[in-house]
């Protein structure tokens, strides 16, 4: 074996990093006593926080590793930042929830590191085999993660369910994958189509995308697929829901990217009709049924729902601006989406799940700061200016008029202003209505910081998008010709 | 299209645009929820600097040119081609000039009816305004969206906190229909920009490169349309009227002067702006519909408000009534009816921004604003007698106040493009003056006989000091208008000529829809400037 062999480790630094970190971490757990396992959560933010750091220098690589199943490039430097982000934050909303709910610290952190881990493969991966070890690892530890209120019948039937369907889906998503593999006898995406250009449109090859469609269509909670999603969020823990939608869709949506766009872009043809009605349903049932929610957390399964269906329009028209709005809009998911989640951990307090929507009535008063940041960050969901929301929103938009995609334009826009109204409903229970009872809010100093981060970057990605425009048009250039 | 630059090129548009914001902020984060006085007089001092920052703006604007004047410009997102850039010209003048001063006004009226959380209150009104400056002075399609739509959320709030009993649905039904139209004006413009993309190669946002763009009829048409919902539903034309009824009410008084004078203007703008500069076939094509349209509103309008008995549903109707009146004056296509048309959006704000505050002066005192429950009160409040009385006079259109200039201007447009349309603008005038007049019966003369009707005390200092410089204005524009229309005659010109010349020169074929129009006379002020581009 020549050294050329060796994997570059640079191709793998941040994942290498926060598998230390977790291993880590679980032996940390046995070591302290059960009133220092707080300090488990600064330990865990240090951990991401040195992978994303890592992530600086390799900025502009590319290179391609572990015998061309795994690479570095601009795309999967994007997702991992994104992940990493999706992490960090995530763990600074986390620990009063974790006591509030008495949910054992070491394994809920080291958990949400696996995941990311497997996110991380899933955007890195060139490969099939890479791309669904990636997805059964982040899969496996969400699903974990769902059910961890044990006292909580909603939280284990969250579990239970997300379980149950995800192995299904994975399943279906696995024989997808072996059809392709026995189509065109290589499960590298290159390769792949290469063999999927001389074989043409066939039979086997429809029934795998159809299959291919089903499985990440599960993963990023596009309608028909959708089901799990209202109940797993409903149950799931408040803190890790923001995780879970915004985090797995978006490394589904790196993963589905990587297949369709590479191995089987010569039959675009296709797929994109299946993807373009996904996109349509997606965005038209999310928002429908979002409107009937009394439930905060079902109303966000509702909205993020309709967000797939939204990202999938940037999948559809192919284009530089389509796929680079996916990624714009993934980014901005992260701050807006675990933001609002965040507003669900604050109003948690013992005895109560704090997750409906008359929980919120009055708060403008009790919290005007937890207010006006909610009111931002669905601002941004509703994707009004000067936020981060809209500028993903009309990057899609201009993707789908720019490619000719009229009808999935105007479904988009239609959806968003019906989607104001579902969240300016929770703005108006904040600002117009008396508060019944106090708000017992105690914002922990990591809850106050993550709120203040994803405030910035709400508005500051809103205000001058530039950079990351441009970071986004460099990590979708590898799937331009 | 662009003036050399005035004031020593002085970035007064940003100074004036962005002082309300910086105020806004101010508020939030410098001052205690306690010290309520202190806000109001903050935010009245700023809204009075902002006005008096603005006036430079009037004073040096050079009325000779058409062109774009104290522009400025600067790249704001190059990865998507978007500009930071401001401009004015006679059409966005006034406009400006009218944000500014109603702005003020509005924080000073709110004084003693705002009771509750002033600090969300004043930051919202000031944040408002900004949106709506903003809104006048964008020449960068994106930045225009930008204050567009960011001027919904301020408002959004300020029906719904402050608002009457049935805010809630008022405020969410206001949002959701102007955001409704506003975002196929956002599909309207992303199909402009890749039009203007596939033509030239260049990604661009500034609406002086995207009116070079070569747009065939068929493609006019629905773009028209698009940007048509938009603007319609703001102005708003009949049929998009029904969200202004149930926010004029529910709003407080200072959210009714600013939806009322500042808010609406912004569709009328919008097609004066935008839709007659980039769809010049179709806005021909439409002038039948849109005439039809905005007759309806005049009558149905006027006749609605007539059968009002609630004093602040009258004024919201009547706005239905008199932006028909500008619309109607915009779709003459004539140098008259569009200079009227513009004249008109100021009329307007200036006459029902303080009918507004009027009925607001009296909800203060009785918290009724039906009519029966008044009567007789010219007895009980001469000064307010008076304000009343000359605000109903210019909102009629009584010769010597402004009214009268922008009506007649509209109707001339009118008489020169169809006899018909006159007739109905005339009847629309007579409505007009019948419920304002029978309104001003009801509640000022006859009996004073109601009891509680007979400790209610006159204007205050305060109110008489926001009235007065409306007042002047009104007699001002109506005895000498020459001035204002003097700003804006270079600009009107200019652009009904490129309406006029592009659809000729685009489709020669497109003449065959336009039978109703008529030669337009050119301006020599216009045809000069013209040349030199």
């Amino acid at each position: 074996m020549s050294s050329a062999e060796i994997p570059d480790i640079r191709a793998y630094l941040p994942e290498l990093i926060l598998l230390i970190w977790a291993s880590a971490t679980l032996i940390l757990d046995l070591l302290l006593r059960r009133q220092q396992k707080l300090a488990i959560t600064g330990f865990c933010f240090l951990g991401v926080t040195a992978a994303l750091l890592s992530c600086i220098p390799l900025a502009g690589t590319t290179l391609t590793t572990f015998s061309g199943m795994y690479v570095l490039d601009g795309f999967s430097l994007f997702f991992k930042v994104l992940f990493l982000l999706v992490a960090a934050l995530t763990i600074l909303i986390s620990p009063r929830y974790l006591v509030i709910e008495d949910i054992p610290v070491g394994e809920y952190y080291s958990l949400i590191l696996f995941s990311t881990i497997g996110m991380m493969m899933m955007a890195a991966g060139v490969d099939l085999l890479a791309i669904y070890i990636g997805l059964e690892l982040m899969s496996l530890a969400i699903y974990a993660l769902a059910g961890f209120v044990k006292r909580d019948p909603k939280s284990i039937e969250a579990a239970l369910k997300y379980f149950l369907m995800g192995s299904f889906s994975s399943g279906i998503l696995l024989y997808g994958l072996a059809l392709l593999y026995g189509l065109t006898g290589s499960t590298q995406l290159a390769v792949m189509a290469e063999q999927v250009m001389v074989a043409g449109p066939n039979p086997a090859l429809i029934l795998a995308i159809v299959m291919l469609v089903g499985g990440f269509g599960f993963k990023i909670a596009a309608v028909p697929f959708h089901m799990w999603a209202p109940d797993v969020y409903e149950g799931a823990p408040h803190s890790v829901v923001g995780f879970i939608s915004v985090g797995s869709k978006a490394a589904a949506f790196a993963g589905l990217m990587r297949i369709f766009l590479v191995a089987l872009e010569p039959s675009k043809a296709q797929w994109e009709p299946l993807l373009w009605a996904v996109s349509i349903l997606s965005m038209l049932v999310g928002t429908l049924v979002a409107v009937a929610q009394s439930n905060i957390k079902r109303m966000l399964a509702y909205s993020s729902i309709a967000s797939a269906g939204y990202m999938l329009i940037g999948v559809v028209t192919g284009t530089d601006i389509g796929l680079a709005s996916v990624l714009v809009y993934a980014m901005a998911y992260v701050f807006m989406n675990v933001g609002a989640f965040a507003l669900v951990v604050l109003l948690c307090r013992r005895g109560e799940r704090g997750d409906t929507i008359e929980e919120f009535t009055g708060l403008a008063r009790v919290s005007p700061v937890a207010s006006a940041s909610l009111v931002i960050f669905f601002l941004s969901l509703t994707g009004i200016p000067p936020t981060a929301g809209f500028v993903g929103k009309f990057y899609l938009f201009a993707s789908a008029i720019q490619a000719g995609y009229i009808g999935l334009a105007v479904v988009g826009v239609i959806s968003s202003a019906i989607s104001l109204y579902y969240y300016f409903s929770v703005v108006m229970q904040m600002y117009m209505q008396e508060a019944p009872k106090e708000h017992g809010l105690s914002p922990t100093p990591g809850l106050a910081a993550a709120l203040i981060l994803m405030v910035a970057g709400t508005l500051i990605f809103g205000i001058f998008p530039g950079p990351l425009i441009n970071a986004a048009q460099a990590a979708v250039a590898i799937f331009l010709p | 299209m662009i003036a050399p630059q005035a004031l020593g090129g002085f970035p007064i548009l940003s100074l004036t645009l962005f002082m309300p914001l910086i105020g806004a902020l101010i508020i939030i984060f410098a001052f205690r929820r306690e010290q309520t006085q202190a806000i109001k007089n903050f935010a009245f001092v700023i809204t009075l600097i902002d006005f008096l920052v603005s006036l430079p703006i009037l004073l040096a604007f050079d009325t000779s040119t058409h062109q774009f004047q104290f522009v400025e410009q600067a790249p704001w997102i190059d990865a998507i081609g978007v500009e930071y850039f401001l401009g004015v010209d006679g059409i966005s003048l006034l406009l400006v000039f009218l944000t500014t001063l109603l702005g003020a006004i509005a924080v000073i009226c709110s004084f003693t009816a705002i009771e509750e959380r002033e600090k969300e209150y004043y930051f919202s009104l000031l944040f408002l305004q900004t949106g709506m400056l903003g809104v006048f002075m964008a020449l960068d399609f994106f930045l225009f969206y930008v204050f567009w739509e960011i001027m919904l959320v301020p408002m959004y709030f300020l029906i719904g906190i402050w608002g009457g009993p049935r805010k809630l649905y008022a405020a969410i039904k206001f949002f959701l229909y102007t955001l409704f139209g506003s975002v196929f004006m956002l599909l309207a413009i992303l199909a402009i920009y890749f039009m203007h993309y596939n033509q030239t190669g260049v990604l661009t946002f500034n609406f002086l490169e995207l009116l070079k763009t070569n747009i065939d009829p068929t493609h006019q048409i629905w773009l028209f349309l698009a940007f048509f919902l938009a603007f319609a539903i703001k102005v708003p034309m009949f049929p998009f009227h029904t969200w202004l009824p149930d926010a004029h009410v529910e709003a407080p008084t200072a959210g009714s002067v600013i939806l009322a004078g500042v808010l609406l203007k912004m569709g009328t703008y919008g097609f004066v702006r935008f839709s007659l500069a980039l769809f010049p076939v179709a806005s021909q094509t439409f002038i039948p519909l849109m005439a039809f349209l905005a007759i309806v509103g005049i009558i149905y309008g006027a006749l609605v408000a007539m059968a009002q008995p609630d004093l602040k549903k009258l004024v919201a109707y009547s706005s239905v009534s008199h932006l028909g009146f500008v619309m109607l004056g915009i779709f003459t296509m004539t140098p008259e009816g569009v200079q009227g048309a513009i004249l008109q959006m100021i009329n307007h704000g200036l006459s029902t921004g303080a009918l507004f505050l009027i009925v607001g002066m009296v909800y203060e005192r009785r918290h009724t604003r039906l009519i029966v429950d008044y009567g007789g009160l010219a007895k009980q409040m001469p000064v307010f007698a008076t304000l009343f009385a000359i605000t109903m006079f210019s909102s009629i259109g009584l010769p010597g106040l402004n009214g009268f200039i922008g009506e007649f201007l509209i109707l001339v447009g009118a008489f020169r493009t169809n006899y018909i349309w006159a007739g109905f603008a005339v009847l629309g005038i007579i409505l007009g003056a019948a419920y304002m007049l029978w309104a001003f019966q009801r509640v000022m003369f006859g009996e004073l006989d109601k009891p509680e009707n007979t400790r209610i005390s006159d204007c205050n200092g305060r109110e008489v000091a926001y009235m007065v410089p409306i007042v002047i204005l009104m007699i001002w524009i109506g005895v000498y208008p020459k001035p204002y229309l003097r700003s804006m005659e270079a600009s009107v010109s200019y652009w009904l000529n490129h309406v006029q010349q592009a659809s000729v020169h685009r489709d020669a074929s497109a003449k065959a829809l336009l039978p109703s129009v008529v030669p337009l006379q050119a301006n020599p002020v216009a045809d000069a400037s013209g040349k030199e581009e």
